[in-house]
């Protein structure tokens, strides 16, 4: 059982290519500690998810399972230990 | 994602870069600039508001602001034209945990003076000033301009509230000379540790107070090496000229058919030659008459004519962006310009006849342009030596003359349709 985090594809040139990634150790408590163990393998994540104050950028959403967290209490959303964790570039553009 | 396509750049080139708000595009040519190959979309998909070429200490390196709506915003360079670009895993420009801002937009990368090679400038939205001393591989925060007590007091303009023109003074490496919408001109005169409002005689239209200390909406401002001391603006309204280095600015719309405006060029041998392309209006925003007309003095300001030849003059609603006009440094003189409809036009005879080098791309909103390697090396057929300045024939300068200029028309009051510059009007 561990948290496993889905990544966009743009962003796949910071995790060699990975669309999925296995946060291995101690389960993490919350999306934002799940997040901080991403940046930990693959650190050229962490800049295009989040600014540089550390908030999520406005045009991504991240989900758990089906629910944006922006709707659940932001990166303090808690976590199940198995639980699936999807980044999103929004419907957003022009 | 659109593969890019490449082009072959040889030393001796000219070289146009165009950012578009949706990808960057490299246009080159050889020294006759007569016909174009572009190569393109980088980086599709992302606003490129920024560009330049670096060729100081034998570099061929090539930089672009990219800014994706999701992803955020990194300065990237290449040094095989465009081949390959960088894409650093830290965003480089970046400002400080404690100052609690984050990135919005890169708005300008600005190679520094020739002989401080290494040295770079990075201005943004929100508006401040980045610095590299090491060629770009790191960046910081200019703290002086960040703490200035008029920062919080400066207001957004339609484009947001960016620092978009960077003008390191070619005699003073002490001095540098910012330009901010909505904030005005700020220079520094100790290297970037105190700033100065540089706004005397600059009008704020849009605000109660026409001439303020601070808060104007300039557009851009240039300024010829030869001539440090000479600076020339395109305000949000208005058009300057400083013989001080910007300690004060003095009227020069002198035959043009509307002193609004955004993008502003200077002659690369000429410092009393300057180019703009009038707007009508902040409401409109288009080329006025449906004319897409470039505007040159040669005389400093004292005179404007009209440049049309190979130029629409006809149901020609354009918009050329404060960024998007540059000159090469041939002899004669390369001018381009690109429009939000995603033209790019080029003048390869100093602007007296222009033709389309390509149509059909996204909204322009960066132009720069250069020769690759050393200009000597650029094949101009029938060029005179690159040193000798432009011959100033008065061209077109007296029947510019005799038309009424915009602060002619201002000083009879004959204001024309009172919306276009009403009390409503809106700043960018």
């Amino acid at each position: 059982v561990a948290v496993v985090i889905h990544i966009p594809g743009y962003v796949r040139e910071f995790t060699g290519g990975l669309g999925r990634v296995t946060l291995a150790g101690p389960s993490p408590a919350t999306v934002g500690e799940a997040l901080t163990a991403l940046w930990a393998l693959h650190p050229g994540v962490r800049d295009r998810v989040v600014t540089e104050q550390g908030a999520v950028r406005p045009h991504v959403n991240v989900f758990v399972g089906v629910e944006s967290i922006r709707f659940t209490g932001g990166l303090a959303t808690p976590l199940a230990a198995d639980a699936e964790i999807s980044i999103v570039p929004a419907v957003s553009g022009g | 994602m659109a593969t890019p396509r490449q082009i072959q750049v040889k030393d001796g080139d000219a070289l146009v870069l165009v950012g578009t708000m949706k990808g960057a595009f490299l246009v080159r040519s050889n020294g006759a600039r007569a016909r174009w190959e572009v190569g393109g979309p980088h980086f599709a998909g992302q606003a490129v508001y920024a560009m330049a070429y670096d060729g100081r200490a034998g570099r061929r390196r090539l930089w672009a602001g990219t800014g994706s709506m999701h992803w955020g915003a990194v300065l990237r360079s290449s040094d095989d034209m465009g081949k390959t670009w960088t894409n650093p895993e830290a965003a480089n420009v970046r400002f400080p945990a404690e100052s609690g801002v984050s990135l919005k937009q890169i708005w300008q990368v600005r190679p520094g003076r020739n002989e401080e090679p290494d040295m770079l400038y990075c201005g943004v939205e929100p508006a401040a000033l980045f610095e590299s001393r090491d060629a770009g591989a790191t960046w910081t925060l200019n703290q002086g301009l960040f703490d200035h007590p008029h920062r919080p007091l400066w207001q957004p303009g339609g484009g947001g509230l960016c620092l978009h023109t960077i003008v390191p003074d070619a005699a003073n490496r002490r001095r540098l000379l910012v330009a901010i919408s909505s904030g005005g001109c700020y220079r520094t005169d100790d290297g970037g540790r105190t700033w100065q409002p540089r706004n005397q005689g600059v009008r704020a239209d849009f605000l109660p107070d026409k001439n303020p200390e601070f808060g104007q909406c300039v557009h851009k401002v240039v300024q010829h090496p030869a001539r440090p001391e000479r600076l020339f603006l395109q305000n949000h309204w208005g058009l300057y000229r400083s013989d001080d280095a910007g300690d004060s600015w003095r009227d020069i719309a002198n035959g043009v058919p509307s002193d609004f405006g955004f993008a502003m060029a200077i002659h690369p041998h000429d410092p009393d030659t300057v180019y703009i392309v009038p707007i009508e209006s902040d409401e409109f925003r288009c080329t006025p008459e449906g004319k897409l007309r470039v505007y040159r003095t040669r005389n400093a300001g004292d005179s404007w004519e009209a440049l049309t030849r190979g130029l629409p003059q006809k149901d020609a609603l354009e918009t050329v962006l404060r960024d998007a006009m540059a000159t090469d440094p041939l002899n004669p003189a390369g001018i381009y310009f690109g429009t939000r409809s995603g033209q790019l036009w080029g003048s390869s005879d100093g602007g007296a006849s222009w033709s389309l080098i390509r149509g059909g791309l996204p909204p322009i909103v960066c132009v720069k342009a250069a020769v690759v390697g050393e200009v000597a090396k650029a094949r101009v057929p029938g060029a005179r030596a690159a040193a000798t300045p432009a011959a100033r024939r008065p061209r077109g300068g007296k029947t510019a003359a005799r038309r009424p200029s915009a602060r002619a028309k201002r000083a009879k009051g004959a204001r024309r349709a009172a919306p276009r510059r009403g009390a409503a009007r809106k700043k960018k």
